[in-house]
């Protein structure tokens, strides 16, 4: 069920733009299902649909991959993740790509985006995040993924995470509700 | 990849007191939920216990803080706008900058990291430009720099993972 590498482009389908039904939809369900037995028929009657429209349309939107998933969103610090770490890559732009869906393959990293350099203060140009419980172990990773990519001598940085100050769920703008975050740290 | 498959003494953390069907809820989940009309009825055929059992315990984990939702992760730029920002900020002002970046409702993760550029936030809007929005407020109101660094190609997104257990945390 799991699938350790995913890869495709992302960042150019702005023109599949959603329909406002399915936005409203992903905005009623920012706060997350409704913890009764009959979730989606809840969700459908404030959205003024039938059952089988909502569950019909979540299902086309994962299909199509516009939710690239639909579960249970945990916070992983509350489970001992406290060694989190956005490991940033120097890689030459003709090799990124390529680097991009190694690192993506590897079963710790968790996440992999190419992001713009910005000048010599901010040279990196690719992002993994590292989800892991011990700091030693996430750096013996980062060499991992330096020695699988053969990027060893590659420019990189590690940054661990400290503080939390706030962490929800993104909201979209249209319907959006304006309850007050529900986690800051 | 089943719950409780993992090398012994690998993780430190003291985990909470989660029973072995929290275990499996917070684990097995995170993708396909059911899409049906009660899945928590579902979930507990598939797991041998009520439809009660599965809900009483995705509430209680909700409201002890383990699991922000069960929902929608929208792959980036598919709905909307998103952009990964930062900021150096001194140590004295990172908690008042902090605050003022956490205000922002369209700010939805807000952390400190170890590195000269201290404070990373990801910003969510309808648009493109009321992303650009919001950073100049941020801007405006700290008076400091915002680096912003939106996603221009993925390799992966957020698909969850499976989740490690020390083991004799059960």
């Amino acid at each position: 069920m799991w699938i350790s590498a995913f890869p495709f482009s992302g960042g150019k389908t702005m023109a599949e733009k959603l329909d406002n039904f399915d936005q409203s939809l992903l905005a009623e369900l920012e706060e997350g299902l409704p913890m009764t037995s009959e979730p989606y028929a809840q969700v459908a009657k404030r959205l003024d649909v039938s059952e089988d429209e909502v569950l019909a349309r979540l299902a086309a939107l994962q299909e199509a991959g516009t939710i690239s998933r639909f579960g249970v969103v945990v916070r992983h610090r509350e489970l001992g993740y406290n060694a989190n770490a956005m490991v940033v890559w120097d890689i030459p732009d003709n090799q990124v790509s390529e680097v991009g869906q190694q690192f993506a393959s590897l079963p710790f990293v968790t996440l992999c985006y190419r992001r713009p350099r910005r000048g010599e203060k901010w040279p990196y140009n690719l992002f993994c995040m590292i989800h892991g419980t011990c700091h030693d172990k996430v750096l013996e990773q980062v060499e991992q993924a330096a020695r699988a990519a053969g990027m060893e001598n590659c420019r990189r940085d590690v940054l661990f995470s400290g503080r939390r100050f706030k962490q929800r769920g993104a909201r979209y703008g249209k319907n959006s509700s304006n309850r007050q975050p529900q986690e800051v740290a | 990849m089943t719950y409780g498959n993992f090398k012994k003494g690998e993780l430190k953390f003291e985990a909470a007191n989660l029973t072995q069907l929290d275990r499996v809820l917070l684990d097995r989940f995170q993708r396909g939920f059911p899409l049906v009309s009660r899945p928590f009825a579902q979930i507990g055929a598939e797991l041998g216990v009520s439809e009660e059992q599965v809900l009483d315990s995705y509430t209680a984990l909700q409201q002890l803080g383990v699991i922000s939702r069960i929902g929608a992760v929208v792959r980036p730029h598919r709905c909307g706008w998103s952009t990964l920002a930062a900021m150096a900020v001194s140590e004295e002002r990172l908690e008042q900058v902090a605050e003022i970046v956490s205000g922002m409702p369209e700010v939805n993760h807000n952390y400190e990291r170890h590195h000269q550029l201290n404070l990373w936030f990801v910003v969510t809007a309808g648009s493109k430009l009321a992303v650009a929005d919001v950073l100049s407020k941020i801007e405006l109101e700290t008076g400091l720099q915002v680096v912003d660094l939106p996603l221009e190609e993925s390799f992966r997104v957020d698909l969850g993972f499976p989740i490690q257990w020390r083991q004799n945390d059960g």
